[in-house]
């Protein structure tokens, strides 16, 4: 959690350095975006509880996947797990890839895990575990303890800080809102000049699933 | 929230998905779980492009340079992840469909003939 001053020290140093378009002093409630990157006002508590029910419904959905026996319910409580990475993705203002993840994951995969889970409904025993649950839950628990400790560990320079402690001038804070504002044409812009290549990659793959797809169900 | 939970998040839905990946026997689950560890993968993802600055940028002295490309790789990496899922999923489910007609099973420890 960021303190009051955060805000404070990026709003003077973001508007004491721009040039014409750095700052955005507009009418709707000053720096709106600058409260983003700073976090620390009083929206940042609703904020919190908004993360802290979509974190805790994605886990807690997660373990359902694992552990029920009904693949039925365990593929609906995959949308609910999916869904609140959508919600994740609108928190950290991804909000094109919570529009693509409502659309791809929730719309299409989901429709063809549970078509694939009715088509193969004969079988009786649902998902049951095999012989390895104990080593798995060992070795799992122990990479995600580790993963943890390294998040916590390493010191990441964080881009609020930068802001804050004056180390990006207040015209690159003000280019990355405006980047933030809209991130459609940022990405597209990348999907076609540096991640081209890619980009073309990308599309031969989905063609080579469908053929393969296909293919694999011809009935000869 | 800020970079750490998000990440924390990421990788407890990640081992979470491993797990299931490496214990379950329904083939199906399996794919599902496949799908929660991609999850993971974009959250962290995302949530490093968002909070993180490259330290390339930050020796830079103000200079970021293009911001777009800054600030949205991650998001681009998850676009690109997503559309290996999306096409993973497909032929995965196609061959366990195929394994239900050949064999009516959908566990992967049935289908072991490839062992020897």
């Amino acid at each position: 959690m960021r303190d009051g001053t955060n805000v404070h020290h990026l709003q003077s140093s973001a508007t004491g350095g721009q040039g014409g378009d750095g700052g955005r002093p507009d009418g709707r409630g000053g720096w709106s975006g600058a409260v983003q990157l700073g976090a620390g006002t009083e929206a940042s508590l609703l904020i919190d509880i908004v993360f802290w029910a979509l974190a805790v419904s994605s886990i807690v959905a997660a373990l359902a996947v694992v552990m029920l026996r009904d693949v039925f319910r365990a593929a609906l409580f995959l949308v609910v797990a999916l869904l609140g990475a959508a919600g994740l993705f609108v928190l950290m203002r991804a909000e094109f890839l919570a529009v693509v993840q409502v659309l791809i994951y929730v719309g299409a995969i989901s429709v063809l895990i549970i078509f694939a889970v009715v088509t193969t409904r004969d079988v009786e025993q649902g998902s049951p575990f095999n012989r390895l649950k104990v080593p798995a839950l060992v070795i799992a628990g122990l990479l995600l303890a580790s993963v943890i400790f390294v998040v916590f560990s390493t010191d990441w320079i964080l881009l609020e800080d930068s802001v804050a402690g004056g180390q990006l001038s207040g015209a690159a804070a003000g280019e990355i809102e405006r980047v933030y504002d809209n991130t459609i044409p940022g990405i597209a812009g990348l999907l076609i000049t540096d991640y081209v290549l890619a980009f073309e990659i990308a599309s031969v793959v989905l063609l080579a699933a469908v053929v393969g797809a296909l293919a694999i169900l011809r009935r000869r | 929230m800020g970079l750490e939970s998000m990440l924390v998040v990421g990788a407890v839905i990640f081992f979470i998905g491993l797990y299931g990946a490496l214990t379950k026997r329904n083939a199906i689950v399996v794919l599902m779980c496949l799908e929660l560890m991609f999850n993971a993968v974009n959250i962290t993802a995302v949530a490093l492009s968002r909070y993180v600055l490259p330290r390339a940028a930050a020796d830079s002295a103000g200079a970021i340079g293009d911001a777009a490309r800054l600030v949205l790789t991650g998001q681009v990496f998850s676009v690109f992840i997503i559309t290996v899922a999306a096409a993973e999923v497909a032929l995965g489910l196609a061959i366990v469909i195929a394994l239900f007609r050949g064999r009516e099973t959908v566990f992967v420890t049935d289908a072991s003939e490839m062992k020897h």
